[in-house]
């Protein structure tokens, strides 16, 4: 662990990352402390305010609102979606692949197979159609995000297994008399936690973008609920006349990306650097 | 290369028929009965249950799956809502325009990603690199429609020195059409171009590192000869696969460029069945393309086998 945390400091790319997230945490968990206006209150003197005027940094929205004290409350709409989502993609993944990788046979082959047809859809365009069918919500774009990352999972877990089940360290645990379980649980699941590490940091971006999308659509967060998509919804019938509107929730997941993917590529350096390719 | 042709076109039908179940389960999901849902608040009764025995929702789900199997296998896509129109019909009306935008933005992709991961793998470490390495990593992180409302923002409001919507018409010359195109191909194309470059610049700097390169530098070639004759040819294989798998992310892409730009194409479509739930037109666009995806796949595998003789020589082994 000491020895990991030396490499992870060590690495740039890591440590921007990582300080880009834990910003986005910071703010996310102090948002009432760090925002200047609560999310909803109208200011009617300054509608559409250039950043700046009035006090408000970031300007304010078409009903007056402050937009930067809606980009702070709108991290955390972004982060617990990138969390959860990510998590349900990662869970369901690892199982599948775990079973793929670890059995084979027919049952993988069945797996795989259902997999390649998953992934045979464009990412994005599942989930817009899986939240047409379930209705907007965040806990139905958290569900829709999440699963339309289960196959990619699968089969970066699978090729893990598969890596792992050949080394002399589970033959030995077999002759040993060790059940699949324990195999699975005390031998393989430790030996590819560095994959899935990877995978989740580098899947969270896209996790964040899909969000956007969702509520960029109007089938994800609904409002009052600040999100950086819905806001960029808003933004785009005011391009003209108030540009600020869009360019600061942009930003704001533009960084926040930037610093998932950093991570990521960093974590990846780090752990396994075989994968940089 | 017969044999592997005739394997991975063999493969296409598994993957096509679990592509078919998913698409099949996703009116599945709808909450309640998918029959009232569909119709809407407004249907009577005896209308619903019609709708019901048409579609065979009175039958067991298997039973279902088949009807729907056969329906699609004979290019019954369904009839969509709202717009009171064969759904096929309506997506090939539309598909044109979402096709020409996302090859045009492939296009632009690859042209600037290839060169641009070039210069950076053979700058490796200088100031270029750094300078292509962060453009690329915004590439993949930016999200394209908000890369859509700045280029509007800034070349068609600020500058005036492109339309900001719609497709233009050909009875105004080719160059209005290019004109209404620019803007959403290369704010679609932005995604594709950071994947380009960045695997572009990996791919070549392995190669770089191999021994054939090392020895044609210790036979004296010229550095230029090198890199072209050499290095690029060979780290161009697999870049073929990448810039091939984008196109299926980009007509998905093209769901938001589409939006932004409000250009009449499959994804406006698809955005316009959304807001209006018309399931059955939203049904069947994914399935186009799905299968659009999986054929484009299929080639791309193909061209893969094609430039690579380590694949073709595989299968021809056994």
């Amino acid at each position: 662990m000491k020895a990991f945390l030396k490499k992870l400091l060590k690495n740039k790319s890591a440590v921007t990352g990582f300080s880009i997230i834990l910003l986005n945490v910071f703010l996310a968990i102090f948002a009432p402390l760090v925002a200047t206006c609560q999310f909803d209150e109208m200011d009617f003197m300054y509608v559409m305010a250039k950043p700046g005027e009035g006090g408000h940094i970031f300007g304010t929205d078409d009903y007056g609102r402050d937009i930067f004290s809606r980009l702070v409350y709108g991290a955390r709409v972004s982060l617990m979606v990138g969390i959860i989502s990510v998590g349900i993609g990662a869970f369901i993944g690892t199982i599948l692949g775990i079973i793929a990788g670890y059995y084979e046979g027919f049952i993988g082959a069945l797996i795989m197979r259902f997999n390649d047809a998953l992934l045979s859809f464009p990412y994005v365009l599942l989930a817009i159609a899986m939240m047409a069918v379930l209705g907007p919500g965040i806990f139905n774009a958290m569900i829709a995000i999440g699963i339309v990352m289960v196959p990619s999972f699968a089969r970066v877990i699978r090729s893990a297994v598969l890596n792992v089940k050949e080394e002399t360290f589970i033959t030995a645990a077999k002759v040993l008399g060790a059940s699949d379980f324990r195999i699975i649980f005390s031998h393989i699941l430790p030996n590819i936690f560095p994959s899935l590490i990877i995978y989740s940091s580098l899947n969270f971006s896209g996790a964040v973008i899909s969000e956007a999308t969702l509520s960029f659509l109007g089938l994800g967060i609904q409002p009052p609920t600040p999100s950086w998509g819905s806001m960029l919804s808003e933004a785009k019938d005011f391009l003209q006349v108030a540009p600020h509107m869009a360019i600061f929730p942009g930003l704001a997941i533009l960084v926040t990306c930037i610093g998932f993917n950093l991570l990521g590529d960093g974590l990846r350096d780090i752990l396994d650097p075989r994968l940089r390719k | 290369m017969r044999k592997y042709l005739i394997k991975r076109s063999l493969q296409v039908i598994p993957t096509l028929f679990f592509v078919l179940f998913i698409t099949f389960m996703l009116m599945k999901l709808i909450p309640g009965d998918p029959a009232m849902v569909i119709l809407g608040p407004e249907a009577r009764a005896e209308d619903v249950q019609r709708f019901r025995q048409q579609l065979g929702l009175d039958k067991p789900v298997v039973v279902q799956f088949f009807i729907y199997l056969k329906r699609v296998l004979t290019g019954d896509f369904g009839k969509s809502l709202i717009y009171k129109q064969d759904v096929l019909s309506l997506i090939m009306e539309r598909f044109p325009t979402t096709l020409t935008l996302s090859t045009l933005a492939l296009f632009i992709a690859t042209v600037i990603g290839i060169p641009t991961g070039i210069i950076s793998a053979i700058k490796h470490n200088s100031f270029w690199d750094l300078l292509i390495t962060i453009l690329a990593l915004i590439g993949i992180s930016i999200p394209i429609f908000w890369f859509g409302m700045v280029l509007i923002i800034v070349f068609a409001l600020w500058l005036g020195w492109l339309p900001s919507v719609g497709l233009g018409s050909l009875e105004n010359g080719i160059w209005d059409v290019i004109k209404h195109l620019i803007l959403p191909s290369l704010a679609l194309g932005i995604l594709s171009m950071g994947t380009i470059t960045r695997f572009t610049r990996s791919s070549m700097l392995e190669v770089l590192r191999q021994d054939y390169i090392r020895t044609a530098y210790a036979k004296g070639l010229r550095k230029r000869l090198i890199i072209y004759r050499h290095a690029l040819k060979n780290a161009l294989v697999p870049i073929v696969t990448v810039i091939g798998l984008q196109l299926g992310n980009l007509l998905a892409g093209a769901v938001l460029t589409e939006t932004v730009f409000a250009l009449p194409g499959l994804g406006k479509l698809m955005v316009d069945a959304i807001m209006r739930r018309d399931f059955m037109l939203v049904q069947g666009e994914v399935l186009f393309v799905a299968i659009v995806y999986i054929f484009v796949n299929l080639v791309v595998d193909i061209l893969y086998a094609v430039i690579n003789p380590k694949i073709r020589l595989s299968y021809e082994r056994g």
